[in-house]
């Protein structure tokens, strides 16, 4: 029953039914099959992909088609790299014109070093998106007041950082991540900084609906052995946050009964 | 026949003037159904490469899916 419960609990983005929620993105691996088999591990159903020149002076360059079927698993399209909305929306309607992809993960670089969001362009840019029928999941600041703006643009998921991209220092303020998902009903999913798997289950005990996870899982010294393990912390923190759990108190309660000791 | 320069992904390239755009990428080896492609900054319908005859300074930017984060 309770195995079915949790059946029943997937994850929807713009319409979309998944059961998996984690995402995992494909950058930093060794070579193609090993990002093939670590998302098999992981279970995830969707990838983040980049947008790139095709090599034209090397015609026998593997492509990541070849190795994670688009039928199979969604690919999420992003605009890694890009740091003005000019570029953002001309890499996403390149990634449209490929084979249709209306799902995209929007995020406008504003700092070369920090990697943080413009979030002025990331703004501006989303609504350009969802006016041309995009849906939109925007990499964000974890600031409340911007994830409400970018829900008014019509963003379709907001995704705000853990920490910045590839630093794995886990979810730094849990607290505004808190406040993001009591004002939301969008999709919410930690995206950027994670660094082991116990940092997608506070994550998910926070209350987001997924996470994204790249660099943990491809950087680690095992990465097939990590994308079991987030897998599983997913899990794990989505029960947790269904479970409810109890009231915190600073005095000790014990759990056996006092009545009867001898 | 008059050859141009064009540049495809950032590099020259010498073809023939008029040649097709579905030409140039079928020479190029391109799996059409993995990519897109831009004709100076525009995206062009993948159905309509045999309508474009290429020109002097052409850029051509064919882009498909990679790896990342």
């Amino acid at each position: 029953m309770e195995e079915d419960n949790l059946k029943k609990d997937k994850l929807v983005i713009a319409k979309k039914k998944f059961d998996s929620r984690l995402i995992v993105g494909t950058g930093k691996y060794k070579n193609m099959s090993e990002c093939a088999k670590a998302i098999k591990l992981s279970g995830a159903e969707i990838v983040t992909v980049a947008v790139r020149r095709v090599n034209i002076s090397n015609k026998k360059k593997p492509l990541l088609m070849d190795y994670i079927d688009p039928k199979k698993i969604t690919y999420l399209p992003n605009t890694a790299g890009c740091f003005n909305s000019t570029d953002a929306l001309r890499t996403l309607r390149l990634a449209r014109e490929i084979g249709g992809w209306k799902l995209v993960k929007l995020e406008v670089l504003g700092d070369k070093k920090n990697l943080f969001p413009d979030m002025i362009e990331t703004l501006k840019t989303t609504e350009v998106l969802a006016k041309e029928g995009f849906k939109v999941m925007v990499y964000c600041n974890d600031d409340p007041l911007m994830a409400k703006r970018l829900e008014n643009s019509g963003a379709d998921a907001i995704m705000p950082l853990a920490a910045p991209i590839g630093s794995g220092l886990g979810i730094l303020n849990k607290i505004n991540i808190q406040i993001i998902r009591k004002q939301t009903k969008l999709p919410l999913i930690v995206d950027a900084g994670l660094g082991q798997a116990s940092d997608a289950t506070i994550a998910m005990e926070l209350g987001c609906d997924g996470v994204l996870v790249n660099t943990a899982i491809a950087k680690a010294k095992k990465p097939f052995e990590m994308a079991l393990a987030f897998k599983n912390a997913v899990i794990a923190g989505r029960q947790s946050y269904k479970s409810g759990r109890i009231a915190k108190t600073i005095m000790g309660n014990p759990s056996s009964p006092i009545e009867g000791i001898i | 026949m008059k050859k141009i320069k064009i540049k495809v992904n950032g590099k020259f390239k010498t073809v023939l003037n008029n040649t097709k755009l579905s030409d140039l990428l079928n020479n190029l080896n391109i799996p059409i159904k993995k990519v897109a492609i831009e004709l100076n900054q525009e995206i062009i319908d993948k159905k309509r490469t045999s309508n474009i005859k290429l020109k002097k300074d052409d850029k051509i930017e064919i882009v498909h899916f990679i790896g990342g984060g």
